[in-house]
């Protein structure tokens, strides 16, 4: 079957199943099995309600717990076991204890994919609040400020991996008896530099060439958020800073930051999420060579190059053991603003 | 704003500042933009900010035939045009052999290596005289420094979109892109949709716990789900293809769907619903009629997210769409290919890059109002 036709039976199938379950699960309810009449009308009544929640969650129930819900678990099973082929064909699984994170120890790369995690954690979700921050302040006191927010937000909607064709243009090397077509070669020959570099093979050095890409896309972000929060300070606050004779630095980074931390931590906590997960951008870039793996590239390569499940899960168990705080932190967050 | 007190040369800063960080954050695009309109020939002789400038290059061209040859009372004469009618350029200096390419200036007399005179004119008409005739097959080549004009073309959109035996064309990758996100966009949007009402608007003992259990799954890393769901879809039978990418987007699409939309419908106004639930209507018409016209923006905002997010997706596309045969492969996908591969051809590279992200700058500039209101509603404050 053609899969533009498959894409449109789905489409259908999908919407109707869907808008037909709603319906005739509530029809059920309301006209079979809870009839709002005769005797027990109220006691009938009542438990449709408490009954009809749940229909309305199912369906999201159903598809959150097996896509993201079984999932932890399933990991953190298989990353606690071996699989392996028996001579018959069948594929086996061994309880291994904790072999498998014994052997990713020791293994270089994934200390070098740690690293290199690190650094990306200091660096990216810091620049791209910073420079987000300053965007958002300068951008709001000129008139043009609306159309320049859009172009510095415009990365948002760029790929990671079209980023990375972005970037790699930018980074071009020629030999020095040719014109150079990267523009930071150009610029670095501009400025003195005699030899154009292959800026991406230069170890520790080029993770940041790869973090300025993540930066790029996530300022967008930050000057957005950090926009409205800005906007949202209190007029009185700043007004009476005014009158206090401050100027416009002491205005901004001592009565306008400390109002808007809580966004500020907000912004920097959602970037370091996306900085966890960066998988495109070293994959489409250096695939982790020359010194520049990531954990979620080192999983991939484990789970789908070496095919090891056991060591590639528990990586995989890595990357959620560094998201659990800050996922403890968003739900304590929500929860105190929902009281 | 205008703070008051604040100095006109401290405006002149900002003004200043801002147009340093657009264009430095504009930059980089737009190379690739340009890029996609050159020759792989003036691509790589020259950097992409030269394109909109008259360039001065070194070219080496040929003269006609000797065939081509006329009689003009007793002198053999070759005589003809270098460049196009009507294109602009300026020849400063031109030689005839490759070890002087700047023997003699545009619009003087040279001489030819067999002892016949050549002129060359600054606009690139050339005539050869010589008082015994030319001969050969092939026709004299002419060094030329010349400034010519910015050219742009459509040849590198033409072979990577239209041509059907490219076989690293982008149509196919493309259309399966298209594929992929059109249900992927839609289908979480209604499951989402039901599942918030119910958690904005009834009562029901749990309810606080799971909002928490949706803002905890909000940045569970997907890369969990990989190895765990890909077995489970080969156990059920789907293996790699459309159906098991669809519903993979549409779980992992789901937490942000559904905290986006309760968030929203929360702060829709109580005397609405209750007024509706008053006159008799039952929670699914008051979801039908009332609450999903009312909660569009919402509506609009996560499909903008999730269109975003599944057309520039490659690790969902990687590892639950495309198998060996490579008939699925997606567009983000055949670039990453194509960087291996075509390491090189800048003209590939580029068009075809720019073929997968113009389709979400379309959206991100139309729907722009949209996706901001997303963002600010969808990170936990």
């Amino acid at each position: 079957m053609h899969p533009a036709l498959q894409g449109l039976i789905t489409i259908v199938i999908g919407i109707s199943g869907c808008v037909g379950y709603f319906y005739f699960s509530n029809q059920f309810i309301d006209k079979v099995l809870f009839p709002p009449r005769g005797e027990n009308a109220g006691r009938n009544i009542n438990r449709a309600n408490m009954i009809r929640p749940w229909l309305f969650l199912l369906p999201a129930l159903l598809a959150l717990g097996l896509y993201l819900a079984y999932p932890v678990y399933e990991t953190l099973r298989l990353s606690l076991t071996e699989r392996s082929t028996l001579p018959d064909g069948t594929t086996a699984y061994a309880f291994v204890g904790l072999d498998n994170y014994g052997q990713m120890m020791r293994e270089p790369k994934f200390w070098e994919a740690l690293r290199n995690n690190a650094m990306w954690l200091l660096v990216v979700p810091a620049l791209s609040t910073a420079f987000g921050l300053l965007a958002a302040q300068l951008t709001d006191r000129i008139k043009w400020g609306a159309a320049a927010k859009s172009m510095i937000f415009m990365p948002m909607a760029i790929s990671f991996v079209g980023a990375a064709v972005i970037f790699k243009l930018v980074y071009d090397a020629r030999p020095v008896t040719q014109d150079q077509i990267g523009a930071l070669n150009a610029i670095y020959l501009a400025l003195g530099g005699t030899e154009p570099q292959t800026w991406l093979t230069i170890p520790i050095w080029n993770n940041f060439f790869l973090m300025a890409v993540l930066v790029w896309i996530q300022t967008g972000f930050a000057m957005v958020i950090l926009s409205a929060a800005l906007r949202g300070i209190p007029e009185g606050t700043i007004e009476a800073a005014i009158v206090d004779g401050a100027n416009p630095f002491q205005l901004f980074f001592k009565i306008k930051v400390p109002q808007i931390k809580g966004t500020i931590m907000v912004v920097w906590t959602t970037i370091t999420i996306v900085v966890l997960k960066v998988f495109d951008i070293v994959f489409a870039m250096t695939n982790g060579q020359w010194e520049t793996q990531v954990l979620a590239n080192y999983m991939f390569d484990k789970l789908f190059r070496a095919n090891d499940w056991g060591v590639g899960s528990a990586s995989a168990m890595v990357i959620m053991l560094l998201v659990t705080p800050i996922l403890v932190w968003n739900v304590r967050n929500a929860r105190k603003e929902m009281k | 704003m205008d703070i008051a007190g604040s100095k006109s040369s401290l405006t002149w800063a900002v003004h200043i500042s801002v147009l340093a960080l657009v264009l430095l954050w504009l930059f980089p695009t737009i190379g690739l933009l340009v890029s996609s309109f050159r020759t792989a020939d003036q691509i790589s002789t020259s950097g992409w900010w030269k394109a909109m400038f008259p360039s001065e290059q070194n070219l080496i061209l040929r003269a006609d035939s000797p065939e081509m040859q006329v009689q003009e009372g007793g002198l053999y004469v070759i005589e003809g045009d270098l460049f196009e009618a009507g294109k602009k350029v300026d020849v400063s200096v031109y030689g005839v052999s490759s070890r002087a390419i700047d023997a003699f200036v545009a619009g003087e007399a040279g001489e030819l290596n067999n002892g016949g005179s050549i002129t060359v004119s600054p606009t690139g008409h050339y005539r050869m005289t010589h008082t015994e005739p030319f001969e050969g097959t092939r026709g004299q080549r002419i060094f030329l420094t010349a400034t010519t004009p910015p050219e742009f073309t459509l040849d590198n959109y033409k072979n990577v979109l239209l041509d059907p035996s490219n076989s690293e064309g982008m149509a196919k990758a493309f259309f399966n892109t298209l594929t992929v996100t059109i249900p992927a966009t839609i289908i979480p949007i209604l499951i989402a949709a039901f599942a918030a009402y119910a958690l904005a608007w009834m009562e029901f003992p749990g309810r606080a716990l799971l909002i928490a259990t949706i803002v905890g799954l909000l940045v569970v890393p997907l890369q969990l789900a990989l190895i765990p769901l890909l077995k489970f879809h080969n156990e059920i039978g789907i293996g790699k293809g459309y159906l098991g990418t669809w519903m993979a987007h549409t779980g992992f699409g789901l937490p942000l769907a559904i905290y986006l939309l309760r968030n929203y419908m929360v702060g829709l106004p109580r005397d609405i619903i209750e007024n509706a639930k008053v006159d008799g209507a039952s929670d699914f018409q008051i979801f039908v009629k009332i609450i999903l016209p009312l909660s569009f923006p919402a509506l609009a905002s996560f499909a903008i997210f999730q269109f975003l997010w599944t057309w520039n997706d490659l690790l969902v596309a990687l590892v639950f769409l495309i198998d060996s045969t490579g008939e699925t492969t997606v567009m983000t996908k055949q670039i990453v290919e194509l960087l291996g591969t075509r390491g090189g051809n800048w003209e590939i590279l580029a068009t075809s890059a720019f073929v997968s992200i113009a389709v979400p700058l379309m959206v991100f500039f139309t729907m722009q109002k949209y996706l901001v209101r997303g963002l600010l509603a969808g990170s936990v404050k």
